[in-house]
């Protein structure tokens, strides 16, 4: 079908006909990877969890139930659980037993601590368009912040570009686990993320260098601009469908296939082309920074201009204003609990946002932190949504409140299929807590991460420290010098 | 209307709300069987009775009765504390941190030539205004008081200027002395000359100056007529100074100068604060902590920890509690607490950080930060525990009136809630809704 502002710009060829026409298995040219991942789970014997309340991810809870890992996957989960002899017997009881929490929007590793100026990775802020950058180049596998989120349960994430862009950059997703490449953390298989941006900041940026965009109304011509360049790449640059010309007696079954095409399928590579094509083709997710709750639908609306899809919403403190419409579009709204009033486009945050998002059916609601502190305490923002909903008459249950943190950013990042629950097959990605998580004295006293103790809050040796803190003796008490003080 | 919508929402406090609308008017109120922290040496009281009489607290313990006309507000034994210490911040000071307009807490006089100003005489409490948004946002959640704090910017100095604590109660003056801000440390090296050891240069060229061994009319003199007697009464101990610094050498060296020139003082950040707690303690410095702050962010706290506020208290320093520049979300004070608490720091120390120790601190002991007869009656009832993030407030009594709970938030949050009617959600609700 031809869109009417596409037709006019002669653009024929798009989303849907591209995708119906591409085969799922292959990485595109888009999306081949030269830089992947080496990430292996550490070696570990079965693990069984015994007599905990679980929340599942699914929405489910059980109590006095059993997690059984093995092979670096959940095998089983329910009560009174067979295991194998050698299982590591993990008694639970009276703690919580939750899939490992996934933040969507990390800065960790490209804002790493401390936050130097050699350090300041986030932003290519040399151009308002950048897709063709990857935060995965910037990040710095030994940011303290990485075991720090850790010791909060945080098992994936997704390392972002900033926004001061309108087009940031490629995202990627790791696994929370100590290394000293970021190969070494990426999570196998994991779609890349696309970074955009809305409102304040890009026009902020640009617009106080007097170069575009020094408006919103700049902002979206940048964006429809770039996505024009990348639908023509992608018609020049997608394989014909096949057998485009009868074969004749005469030829040779080779020159007959393919050879046509490659004067189209050729040519030179484009970095920024090749990630908004990908995107275009739904093999990179985009995940948007957009404040207000108008921008959030013009943007809805740039995606059907140009046939992709928006994975989720980041910061949305207005998402609440449009939450039937982001459920009805399949949408995630990523967001905070409480921030607000910091600038004029977070001026309508209220407490409820998340709860509010989440009440539709097929929402998906998701806390993120865009924070250091914040990923480290993930479960507590829930809490606070779960209180401030109470209060305005939403009861939500726990079951149903980890989705936030587990189930919804795993769909967001498309390893929903992978992580982000306890159901037999997925990853033995998997926290255990002292209590009920959604308080302020919860902590994650074991996390595991493909079925291995990757963090275990008694035990120093499963521990993990960066290089930058070894031997910083501001990380013990001052001595005391001299004999008399 | 609204609280009845309120109330029809949660019909647990229904009861309650409807007692507090009838006592709105009046300073008179029982609050009965509440599990009173008074952040007092009376500690935490089970099952007790509040009395308050023309806004203030006139008596606290068991089977108190009401005198005739005094209405009973039934607490069921749930916590009731002072209301809380926001933490230094800018509330009234600005509207919304990203608009110059509406920001207010920094003077920079030589911002133009980018030439160092020392003007200890600003007060920023001038510029507060009691019609922000932000002060019913807070305040909904249990935070009765804050202390506006001065900021640096260059064309100023590392003497931020003064700031005193604002009851949020939408009265427009200030309670209790000025306070003066310094900034010490990374924060401060943009004002001064690029190293942190021309930061004693410059304060010890004014304490010259205050003493008048520097005199006015010398080319090194740097402060005007008032800005030397405004330096004088904080440099002869006749007020508090808050000291914003980080790092343990610089907190080492304040601690000689402070000690030298017998000043009060206390330190805002205090991210390494804990590996000279022994020392902070003899020499009685308050610190107000961000618990949160556990990742070595700069090299001003390598050794930043979340036992901070904890291995402070057990040294006997007196924490309170302060997130930098949280104005909007100052509610947060209260998970900054809650996770002390949880990094070891005692429950009631906790509670103390958030009202005993900064109103000792600041000067207002006598007004707020405990529930003790002749205190104001600035109280909050808590749905549980007022330390954890997943307890609200239910209630807040400012001079014993009954607030109204809420604000723009709330005003947002129920355009949005309640079904669609046909109409835009511009419209107000249809009476009765």
């Amino acid at each position: 079908m031809l869109r009417p502002l596409l037709a006019g710009f002669g653009l024929a060829l798009l989303a849907g006909a591209v995708q119906a026409a591409t085969p799922a298995p292959a990485p595109s040219r888009y999306t081949q990877d030269p830089y992947p991942s080496t990430y292996k789970p550490l070696a570990g014997g079965p693990v069984l969890l015994q007599h905990a309340t679980v929340l599942t991810g699914t929405g489910q809870r059980l109590d006095n139930a059993d997690v059984l890992l093995r092979d670096g996957k959940v095998v089983a989960v329910g009560t009174a659980l067979d295991a194998p002899a050698d299982a590591t017997r993990v008694d639970a009881t009276g703690k919580w037993v939750t899939p490992g929490i996934i933040d969507v929007h990390s800065h960790l590793g490209v804002y790493p601590s401390p936050g130097v100026g050699a350090h300041s990775d986030g932003n290519e802020m040399t151009s308002p368009v950048t897709p063709n950058v990857w935060a995965e180049h910037s990040i710095w596998p030994q940011d303290p912040g990485f075991e720090a989120a850790l010791a909060g349960g945080i098992t994936s994430l997704q390392i972002l570009p900033g926004s001061a862009n309108l087009i940031g950059g490629r995202g990627v997703t790791l696994k929370n686990v100590p290394s000293t490449t970021y190969q070494g953390m990426k999570f196998p298989g994991a779609p890349w993320g696309l970074k955009m941006a809305c409102g304040e900041n890009p026009k902020r940026v640009y617009g106080s260098r007097n170069t575009s965009p020094g408006t919103r109304m700049g902002n979206v011509a940048g964006y429809r601009a770039a996505f024009i360049d990348a639908s023509e790449y992608l018609r020049k640059t997608t394989p014909k469908p096949a057998a485009p010309k009868k074969s004749r007696w005469w030829q040779s079954s080779t020159a007959a296939n393919g050879a046509d095409s490659e004067k189209d399928t050729g040519g030179k590579r484009d970095l920024k082309l090749d990630t908004l094509a990908g995107a275009i083709k739904g093999d990179i997710l985009v995940h948007i920074h957009c404040y207000r709750a108008d921008e959030m639908t013009t943007m809805l609306d740039l995606a059907k201009e140009f046939g992709f899809k928006v994975a989720a919403f980041h910061h949305g403190v207005e998402a609440y204003k449009i939450a039937d419409r982001l459920a009805a579009e399949n949408v995630c709204g990523a967001l905070w609990a409480d921030w607000w009033g910091f600038k004029m486009e977070a001026f309508d945050g209220i407490q409820e946002n998340i709860a509010i998002v989440d009440r539709p059916a097929k929402s998906c609601a998701i806390v993120h932190s865009d924070s250091e502190e914040g990923i480290q305490r993930l479960n507590q923002e829930a809490a606070k949504v779960i209180a401030h909903a109470r209060l305005a008459g939403m009861d939500i249950a726990p079951e149903r409140a980890i989705r936030w943190l587990t189930q919804n950013p795993a769909k967001a990042l498309g390893i929903g299929d992978r992580t982000g629950t306890l159901e037999p097959g997925k990853m033995g990605d998997v926290v255990v807590w002292n209590g009920n998580p959604f308080s302020v004295y919860a902590k994650a006293e074991q996390v595991y991460i493909d079925g291995a103790r990757i963090y275990d809050r008694a035990d120093p040796s499963r521990q993990p420290k960066s290089d930058f803190m070894l031997g910083q003796p501001a990380t013990r008490s001052a001595p005391q010098i001299g004999g008399v003080r | 209307m609204s609280r009845v919508s309120v109330s029809r929402r949660a019909p647990l406090f229904a009861a309650m709300l409807l007692g507090a609308s009838f006592a709105a008017s009046a300073q008179n109120v029982l609050i009965r069987d509440a599990k009173v922290h008074t952040a007092t040496a009376q500690g935490t009281l089970e099952r007790a009775d509040v009395l308050v009489g023309n806004g203030l607290v006139r008596a606290v313990g068991k089977g108190l009765s009401a005198p005739a006309g005094v209405k009973v507000i039934e607490a069921e034994g749930r916590p009731l504390t002072p209301t809380l210490f926001g933490g230094i911040t800018e509330i009234g000071l600005e509207e919304v941190s990203g608009e110059k307009s509406t920001v207010d807490q920094t003077v920079a006089l030589g911002a133009d030539t980018k030439e160092m100003t020392v003007r200890p005489e600003f007060d920023v409490t001038l510029a507060y205004n009691p019609d922000s948004v932000l002060i019913p946002v807070a305040r909904i959640e249990g935070i009765g008081w804050t202390l506006l704090g001065a900021g640096t910017a260059t064309g100023g100095s590392i003497v931020a200027g003064q700031g005193g604590i604002e009851r949020l109660d939408g009265g427009p003056d200030p309670i209790g002395p000025r306070v003066l801000f310094v900034r010490l440390g990374k924060d401060g090296l943009g004002l001064s000359g690029s190293s942190r050891a021309a930061q004693w240069m410059i304060l010890d060229q004014l304490i010259d100056e205050s003493r008048g061994r520097i005199t006015p009319d010398n080319h090194a003199a740097l402060l005007t007529p008032a800005g030397r007697a405004a330096l004088q009464k904080y440099f002869g101990g006749g007020g508090r100074i808050v000291f914003g610094v980080d790092r343990a050498a610089d907190i080492r060296q304040l601690l000689r100068w402070s000690t030298k020139h017998q000043l009060r003082i206390a330190i805002a950040g205090g991210g390494e604060a804990w590996r000279l707690a022994p020392q902070l303690a003899a020499a009685k410095v308050p610190v107000f902590v961000n618990p949160l702050s556990n990742l070595p962010s700069d090299f001003d706290q390598v050794g930043a920890s979340m036992e901070n506020a904890a291995r402070l208290q057990a040294a006997g320093v007196a924490v309170g509690f302060s997130e930098g520049g949280a104005s909007h979300n100052a509610r947060k004070v209260r998970q900054l607490a809650g996770n002390a608490v949880a990094a070891g720091l005692p429950w009631d120390a906790g509670l103390a950080g958030l009202t005993r120790v900064p109103a000792e601190a600041f000067g207002v002991a006598g007004e707020v930060g405990s529930i003790a007869p002749g205190k104001r009656a600035d109280l909050v009832l808590w749905s549980a525990d007022p330390l954890d993030v997943s307890s609200v407030a239910l209630q807040v009594w400012m001079d014993g009136r009954a607030i109204e709970m809420r604000s723009r938030q709330t005003e947002l949050r129920d355009r949005y809630m309640r079904p669609d009617n046909g109409l835009p959600r511009a419209y107000s609700a249809p009476s009765g809704n």
